[in-house]
């Protein structure tokens, strides 16, 4: 198993150590993730790949302190998540969760509101228009586009200034082209802020063209499988991931996972 | 008489917004409120086309059979009675009536949503509660009133509880539907941004149960007019009340002044009616 023989150049942000879920259903137990240990340094942008249902989310909520562990522990700066962090953590959802009776603005101000701070409306706006969200302020998600609305959670996260973002497969439900539009517009927010992401997705391309490293999961229990250190030069285009280079290592990804039992990991 | 509610109930839960769709439940409100464009205006010149037809041709065929009008009231007498002696006879009663209803309902439609919204928190107590819920509400309650009476007296008290009994049970389901729609990943992102449990309630169950709230509201109170006329036609207070007048005007075959009761009382459940239905509009319209 590799652990963190990588060369981090910054300083560790997250630390994950021996991490098991076990959770109590009315089924039985259902076994979630085994001794699960990863290092994310400050900055990183490192995706985490699994199959469906390999604990992947439950390692996300974790990380933010919204689910407990049943062993092994996790380290945000050094100290243990014991519970949420919010001004620390930023989590987005799969599907952009946004509140339906509430328009954009009234939006973005939720989370303000549940930390009882004045709401920043420049930092909102400049966001919003980074995000080509301008001028829809007062329109409610069931009248923005699927895109849109994952946009708008991204800002209602970044509104917040967190350290860290935790994304949870937040650009599955969208179309390719949209997809290649948010990935896109998502590694120009990380240039510009620095931010540290965990990224999860079941997509093998997506996961390289983002990260700077691939976490492979096992399916449930979601083990360690392997991490895998990627080299395209930033900043990336869609055209790198035509090259023969990127095919070569979707292949490589590819093996490890179906080595591992896995099943419905996409390749594009 | 329990018919009309238990149609309501299953027509109204649609407050589904966009005029585009066409689903306004049972009647298309916007005809009567957005006068502005070609279309509904000719759709409100339609239904006071019908109404003026069927208004127009029972007075014609009440005349042609010159039918008197103990057996059946003309239209026209019923109107110029309604007009004429609204303040002699009818204001007070309709006051009396709005009371008992007023006061009842907002006892009955309080406690109904309080209970609903801490029952839900624990499905223990929503499985012990619930069998005498449905009792309470599928027992008609103005068949209280004479027994309320007889404990209470002869003032609005007797009516003002048989009105909250059938209200509250009715907020209280609708209200306990709402909010155990609980939404996870909602209550996981307020959560992710350190909300406690207060503020999950009220900034999302409350919200998500809101649409079903009003819909209760809107089922309660049909009932509660239903249980105040009814209750007041079976054993009134001293004040009287709409209820009471009917069974007076009829027992002295005054049609006409039965007839204008009658279209108080409607006019009265349509105004309830009309009135919940904008309140849904503006706070529920999101539910798609």
């Amino acid at each position: 198993m590799v652990l963190t023989s990588v060369a981090v150049s910054t300083r560790e942000k997250i630390s994950v150590d021996g991490a098991t879920k076990v959770y109590e259903a009315r089924t039985g137990p259902v076994h979630a993730l085994e001794s699960f240990s990863v290092e994310i340094g400050e900055g990183e942008f490192v995706c985490i790949l699994g199959p469906s249902g390999c604990g992947k989310t439950t390692l996300l909520w974790a990380m933010s302190g919204l689910h407990e562990l049943t062993r092994g522990r996790i380290l945000l700066d050094g100290r243990p998540v014991t519970g949420p962090r919010p001004d620390e953590i930023g989590l987005i959802f799969q599907e952009a969760n946004l509140l339906p009776w509430r328009n954009l603005r009234q939006n973005l101000r939720f989370p303000f509101e549940i930390k009882r701070k004045r709401v920043d409306e420049t930092r909102i706006d400049t966001l919003l228009r980074q995000t080509g969200l301008a001028g829809f302020e007062s329109a409610y998600p069931r009248e923005l586009s699927g895109g849109m609305q994952q946009r708008a959670s991204i800002v209602r996260a970044l509104a917040q200034d967190p350290a860290v973002l935790l994304m949870d497969e937040p650009f599955g439900a969208l179309d390719a082209f949209t997809r290649d539009e948010m990935n896109l517009l998502l590694l120009n927010l990380w240039a510009e802020s620095g931010k540290t992401i965990v990224f999860v997705t079941h997509n093998i391309s997506e996961a390289i063209f983002l990260a700077d490293r691939v976490v492979v999961m096992t399916p449930r229990p979601g083990r360690l499988a392997r991490i895998f250190e990627i080299e395209l030069p930033r900043p990336r285009t869609v055209d790198m991931t035509f090259e023969p280079g990127f095919i070569a290592q979707i292949q490589e990804i590819k093996r490890v996972v179906e080595s591992g039992g896995s099943h419905g990991v996409e390749v594009e | 008489m329990s018919n009309v509610p238990r149609e309501l109930k299953d027509e109204i839960p649609s407050f589904e917004g966009a005029p585009a769709r066409g689903d306004h439940g049972p009647i298309d409100w916007t005809a009567l409120t957005s006068i502005r464009t070609a279309r509904s205006a000719m759709e409100i010149g339609a239904i006071v086309a019908l109404g003026a037809a069927v208004f127009f041709g029972l007075e014609l065929i009440l005349r042609w059979t010159d039918t008197p009008s103990y057996v059946f009231p003309k239209p026209v007498d019923v109107v110029k009675s309604l007009v004429s002696d609204f303040d002699d006879l009818y204001m007070h009663h309709l006051w009396v009536t709005m009371q008992e209803f007023l006061v009842g309902f907002a006892i009955g439609a309080s406690i109904g949503l309080l209970l609903a919204a801490l029952i839900t928190q624990k499905p223990f107590a929503e499985k012990v509660i619930a069998p005498y819920v449905l009792i309470m509400v599928t027992t008609p309650m103005l068949a209280l009133v004479p027994f309320l009476r007889l404990k209470l007296g002869f003032g609005a008290w007797p009516l003002i509880i048989a009105v909250a009994l059938a209200s509250g049970p009715m907020v209280m389901i609708n209200a306990a539907t709402g909010f155990r729609r609980t939404d996870l990943a909602k209550i996981a992102l307020a959560r992710s941004y350190g909300a406690s449990t207060l503020q999950i309630f009220w900034k999302i169950r409350f919200p998500l149960a809101l649409p079903m709230i009003i819909v209760g509201f809107m089922v309660g109170s049909i009932f509660g007019l239903l249980t105040a006329v009814g209750g007041e036609m079976v054993a009134a207070s001293e004040a009287g009340g709409l209820g009471e007048r009917l069974v007076y005007f009829s027992s002295l075959a005054r049609m006409d002044q039965f007839g204008a009761v009658i279209l108080i009382i409607a006019t009265l459940g349509v105004s309830i009616y009309v009135l919940f239905y904008f309140i849904g509009k503006r706070w529920a319209s999101w539910e798609a």
